[in-house]
């Protein structure tokens, strides 16, 4: 017997903004949800990781345990940027490997709202010019040297690529975000399900050129949840459960290793070159494999270099790779047929458990409308800056 | 004549300012910070190294909204110096923002961002045309 770790249950609740329920209801309710869809309740939990970037030292899974049950089971609560979901899935997902828990529930959650720009604080109108932190600023250095704001420092990593690599503009980042908003309206689970023409989204209000608005990803509220079983723990189960039960076939996190420039523009390819690699490694397959991959598009110029970071297109090619239509939902290796980020939204927390419920949902062939026929691999990435980078590759039950 | 000081710890100011980096007596890697050992070897000496003011723009991003007190629309830019540094700054001396160019050569250049309660003026850095 094979000690794979496969996941039967996941839900995720629509992203949108929440006025009336907190992050705790949300999380409570996906945690509810995908239990009830693995047939199995909390008292069959042995661990439990609750992952939230913005509500980190809230003790969040306790907080989630007196809504759904408190057994006592060790709880972890994870933060770690934009990976943080796929972290709690990881934190899961070892202590079954480890041998302390055969199942345990990994939930990510988060409540924004309109949080606006993450970063780029306002500049301290100071009185006086006093020298301070790491690199002695007298003052706000964001407008200044550069930009903090997270629209902006992705537009350069897109840019970055534009300046080493033939045929890769304005147009091709584009283009990814017409891609995603298309995707989006078959996604009733999406905060916004709207589609726009190319020329819509490169009229768009400019945020950080190249990125329009419509390339930037909203921030909202929302929650997913995975149950994840031991294979030992899985055979046990009802053969309905073992027949929808989808394999992790490789479960990685990297951080970003040194690169020269890294200290002024945060490396956001190293680090998930590196996770493609080891997860294609673990998973023994290729990119070639893969019938949908959830990438993290938080801007249509990450997306744009993922493509290549994954493997997706020939090196160096990204910008022929969308232009081509192949990461369309019917173009052959469909990127993002949720919607991505960019439409689905970003709860942060949440998103890396969202995108696995995604691909387990396909592989299980209950997609509805966005189902992609036949999917059998699926593949779910997201990198947090700082920076770390979380990949899982799935496979459907044979 | 009021008093200077950089904007930041690593900008020098001479008659034609420079920036400085602590660079690993090792590997020679760079950093604008003060670091416990070199990320990239592990070495724990450094010495301090003047950087050129000569650079490329290999990245940039025009940017329109930013927090309220940040005036837009500015050119944020990852340059590379002549001698292999990256460094974050604005490219500034376009007549338009959208003049930016991959690949332009430019050069150091300061400028005057404030002035404190003192009548303490901050000097910034940016890169303009070369």
């Amino acid at each position: 017997m094979s000690d794979s770790i496969w996941i039967i249950g996941a839900n995720m609740t629509k992203f949108a903004r929440y006025e009336d329920e907190d992050a705790v209801d949300l999380a409570s309710k996906a945690s509810l949800e995908a239990m009830s869809d693995a047939g199995v309740s909390i008292h069959d939990m042995d661990v439990l990781a609750a992952g939230t970037l913005f509500q980190a030292s809230t003790s969040m899974g306790q907080r989630i345990q007196k809504q759904i049950g408190q057994t006592g089971i060790p709880a972890y609560n994870v933060s770690n940027a934009c990976a943080t979901g796929a972290t709690a899935v990881r934190t899961v997902y070892l202590s079954i490997k480890a041998g302390e828990a055969e199942m345990g529930i990994a939930i990510g959650v988060e409540q924004m709202g309109k949080m606006g720009l993450l970063s780029g604080a306002t500049k301290q109108e100071r009185n006086t010019f006093e020298p301070s932190g790491r690199y002695g600023a007298v003052m706000g250095v964001d407008g200044f040297l550069g930009t903090e704001t997270m629209p902006g420092v992705f537009a350069q990593a897109g840019m970055q690529y534009a300046y080493e690599n033939e045929g890769v503009g304005f147009e091709q980042f584009a283009r990814v975000a017409y891609k995603n908003h298309q995707h989006s309206t078959l996604n009733p689970l999406a905060q916004y399900q709207k589609e726009f023409s190319l020329e819509e989204v490169m009229s768009a209000p400019v945020q950080s050129y190249p990125n329009t608005l419509l390339m930037c990803c909203p921030t909202g509220d929302g929650a997913a949840a995975v149950v994840l079983v031991s294979e030992k723990k899985l055979r046990t189960l009802p053969l309905e459960t073992q027949r929808r039960a989808v394999k992790i076939s490789a479960s990685v996190l990297t951080s970003d290793p040194y690169v020269e420039s890294g200290q002024v523009q945060p490396d956001v390819n190293t680090l998930t070159r590196n996770a493609a690699n080891q997860a294609y490694e673990m998973a023994g397959l290729g990119p070639e494999d893969l019938d949908l991959v959830e990438l993290h598009d938080c801007f249509a110029t990450a997306e744009l270099i993922h493509y290549d970071n994954l493997g997706l297109c020939e090196p160096g090619g990204a910008g022929d790779f969308i232009d081509s239509g192949k990461p369309f939902r019917d173009g052959g290796m469909p990127v993002n047929v949720s919607g991505g980020l960019i439409s689905k939204g970003h709860p942060i927390g949440a998103t890396g458990v969202a995108n696995i419920y995604e691909v387990a949902t396909h592989l299980r062939g209950e997609a509805g409308d966005r189902q992609i026929e036949g999917a059998k691999v699926g593949l779910a990435h997201v990198i947090g800056l700082g920076s770390s980078c979380g990949i899982h590759i799935l496979e459907k039950a044979s | 004549m009021s008093e200077l000081v950089p904007i930041v710890d690593y900008l020098v100011l001479t008659d034609s300012s420079y920036l400085e980096a602590n660079e690993c007596s090792e590997c020679s890697a760079r950093f604008f910070d003060r670091r416990n050992a070199c990320a990239a070897c592990g070495g724990t000496s450094f010495t301090r190294t003047a950087i050129s003011n000569q650079a490329v723009l290999t990245s940039f991003s025009i940017v329109h909204r930013a927090a309220p007190s940040v005036p837009v629309p500015f050119v944020s830019a990852i340059v590379k110096t002549d001698d292999g540094t990256s460094v974050r700054s604005n490219v500034v001396g376009l007549d338009d923002p959208m003049d930016a160019e991959l690949g332009m050569k430019l050069v150091l250049t300061t400028y005057s961002c404030g002035v404190d309660d003192d009548g303490t003026e901050c000097i910034a850095f940016g890169y303009e045309p070369a």
